[in-house]
């Protein structure tokens, strides 16, 4: 397990000028600011926009030295392609387009490039180490002007080719678009399977687009609503073993799982607080549910009582506030208060229940499942409640969780079942941006729900 | 097993009405299924009722229309079996359907089966006798996306520990 969740990995830049440019901090303003400082002007493009016109990528296979290089220098620009290709804000070139050799030379032949509309090149080659290391070796050109924009190397092993094709699809998002990416990411859900009244709930893993899956628990009990810790390879979860269902925390290192606090009703949907210190959960009562913030050293708070149900917390990037999902009013509507419990205020106001709020990594924005008589929707406002939109709507839909850049959500979709034997039904996971364009599938080995998407790997 | 009893008691009540002006047929009352043990969990099922149901998005045993009177009667007859049956205990599981997101669901199966809990309990019962569990919409018994399955799943289930 610990291979792909903490491979090492080297990083170094290939020339002085780009150095530099790697050198320079992350600008996490206004995207207008980051763009004229951080990207070329040819290439800036408005992220908050929806994208009619992506930018023009080409990406030929990485060179390689022959043997297992020449097949990594295939699959890496594969990954890179697919990932830059479904984000949406790129649009790969058809290699069967390209002109001339791809052999990395020291310039490339930026005409044969401009001829076939390129707006950025990829280039990259892949040299053996000896043993099963690799040195991958990459650039990014602006083709216009003809000028490097990126180089730099890594090594690493064969077998973390995959993170490598990450963290490059990365580099290229954020010199193009002058933001942090989300490639070098994973998403912890459920798998499920079997017949619906006796279903199997795994707890899961895999990387963003897909691939790596691992099953993580075994389905001896039900497992629901992983979210990841901000820095440690640490899940909270709800876990049903031993017929106790109430949350715990689960080491992705060592596999092991332990009980969260000692509370005598059922303890549900979990967050981390942004320090990591502690955890915001539900805990049942005969009345409804009330919300306790939970120290992973031990302590617990109550910071709800209002006799109704009180559930699914979420911190504010921040720290400062937390919002939450109430039926105190009659039907589920969303409730901001402040991290010690005070200053409560409802912030949804539309038509039909709200539920499951969850604060964009960036503060500007909650996300949030929308019931209505007939239909679910997935949908963002701002934390006053201000400028709903519905991205998505369907039979069934709910859970969104945020990419650590805060563009793209990922949710899950159930369909109707058609018989009275469920046959039908299915649940998939489902990503779109928050302009509500590029809605995409995650294809899963099973039937997935309750997705939560890791921060950037360390 | 449940479902059918009272769709066999139903019928028999109709044929009663249809015919109530000929003379009475008499026919034989089903014994109580052969190999059911009293007091056990099949006992409760098939004799005594093994759940109450629920209003969408509501956890109160009162709800519209006959579901009040059949709930109450349900719960009467638990406890006055629990009454009987001094060394059972039970867990009531409360269960939702599936249009409602995930961990309100749990919550709200929760109060369900505390909802139940309750009644048994002002009717004489031991707290000490009955545990709850929420599965949330987690374990239908009804497999279809429609209203009549939805009203199925909105239930609070005893069963013996």
């Amino acid at each position: 397990m610990t291979d792909f969740l903490s491979a090492p990995i080297r990083r170094r830049g290939l020339v002085a000028a780009s150095t530099s440019l790697l050198a320079a901090p992350a600008l996490w303003t206004r995207p207008a600011l980051a763009q004229a400082a951080n990207a070329p002007g040819s290439a800036v493009i408005d992220v908050d926009r929806a994208r009619t016109d992506p930018i023009p990528v080409a990406i030929p296979v990485f060179v390689g030295s022959g043997g297992d290089t020449d097949r990594l220098g295939r699959d890496i620009a594969g990954v890179i392609t697919n990932n830059l290709a479904r984000c949406g804000l790129f649009r790969a070139i058809d290699p069967a387009a390209f002109i001339g050799k791809t052999d990395n030379a020291p310039s490339p032949n930026f005409q044969n490039w401009k001829a076939i509309g390129a707006q950025a090149l990829v280039t990259g080659k892949i040299d053996s180490q000896g043993g099963d290391k690799v040195r991958v070796e990459f650039r990014l050109w602006d083709v216009l002007p003809g000028l490097q924009i990126q180089g730099t190397a890594y090594t690493t092993t064969l077998s973390n080719w995959r993170r490598i094709a990450h963290i490059i699809s990365d580099v290229i998002y954020e010199r193009m678009l002058g933001e942090k990416g989300y490639f070098d990411t994973r998403v912890v859900y459920i798998a499920g399977s079997g017949p619906r009244d006796r279903r199997v709930k795994r707890l899961s893993i895999m990387d963003q687009d897909g691939e790596n899956n691992r099953f993580l628990t075994d389905g001896g009990f039900l497992a629901l609503t992983p979210r990841f810790h901000p820095t440690r390879d640490q899940i909270a979860f709800m876990s049903y073993v031993n017929d106790k269902p109430r949350v715990y925390l689960f080491d992705l290192g060592t596999g092991r799982q332990q009980m969260l606090g000692n509370f005598p009703g059922i303890t549900l949907s979990p967050r981390f607080a942004p320090d990591g210190n502690s955890v915001i959960m539900a805990q049942t009562t005969n009345s409804g549910s009330d919300i306790y913030l939970v120290g992973l050293g031990g302590g617990a708070r109550r910071l709800t009582d209002s006799g109704a149900i009180d559930v699914s917390p979420c911190f504010s990037p921040d720290g400062t506030q937390i919002v939450f999902n109430s039926d105190r009013g009659g039907d589920q509507q969303l409730y901001v208060m402040d991290a010690s419990g005070g200053s409560t205020k409802r912030i949804s106001f539309g038509r039909g229940r709200y539920a499951t709020p969850v604060w964009s990594p960036r503060g500007d924005l909650i996300a949030f499942t929308r019931q209505s008589s007939d239909t679910f929707a997935i949908g963002i406002m701002r934390p006053d409640g201000s400028g709903e939109r519905i991205l998505s709507e369907s039979f069934f839909c709910e859970g969104p969780t945020w990419a650590p850049n805060g563009r793209v959500l990922m949710f899950y979709r159930e369909t109707a079942a058609r018989d009275s034997r469920g046959n039908g039904f299915s649940s998939r996971l489902v990503s779109i941006d928050i302009a509500g364009f590029n809605e995409r599938a995650i294809a899963t080995p099973t039937d997935a729900s309750d997705p939560a998407w890791s921060p950037l790997l360390q | 097993m449940n479902i059918q009893i009272l769709g066999a008691f139903a019928a028999v009540a109709l044929l009663a009405a249809c015919s109530s002006s000929e003379t009475p047929k008499t026919e034989p009352v089903a014994a109580p299924v052969k190999g059911i043990v009293p007091g056990s969990q099949e006992d409760l099922v098939a004799n005594v009722g093994d759940r109450v149901f629920f209003d969408f998005d509501k956890s109160t045993v009162k709800g519209t229309g006959a579901k009040t009177a059949a709930n109450m009667s349900t719960l009467d007859k638990q406890a006055a079996w629990l009454a009987q049956w001094k060394q059972n205990n039970v867990q009531i599981a409360g269960n939702a359907d599936e249009r409602g997101t995930s961990e309100y669901n749990i919550a709200l199966g929760a109060k369900r089966a505390n909802a139940a809990r309750s009644y048994l309990v002002a009717k004489g019962v031991a707290a000490t006798r009955i545990s709850t569990i929420s599965f949330g919409k987690d374990r239908p018994v009804a497999l279809g996306s429609n209203d009549e399955a939805w009203s199925q799943n909105r239930n609070a289930i005893t069963s013996v520990r």
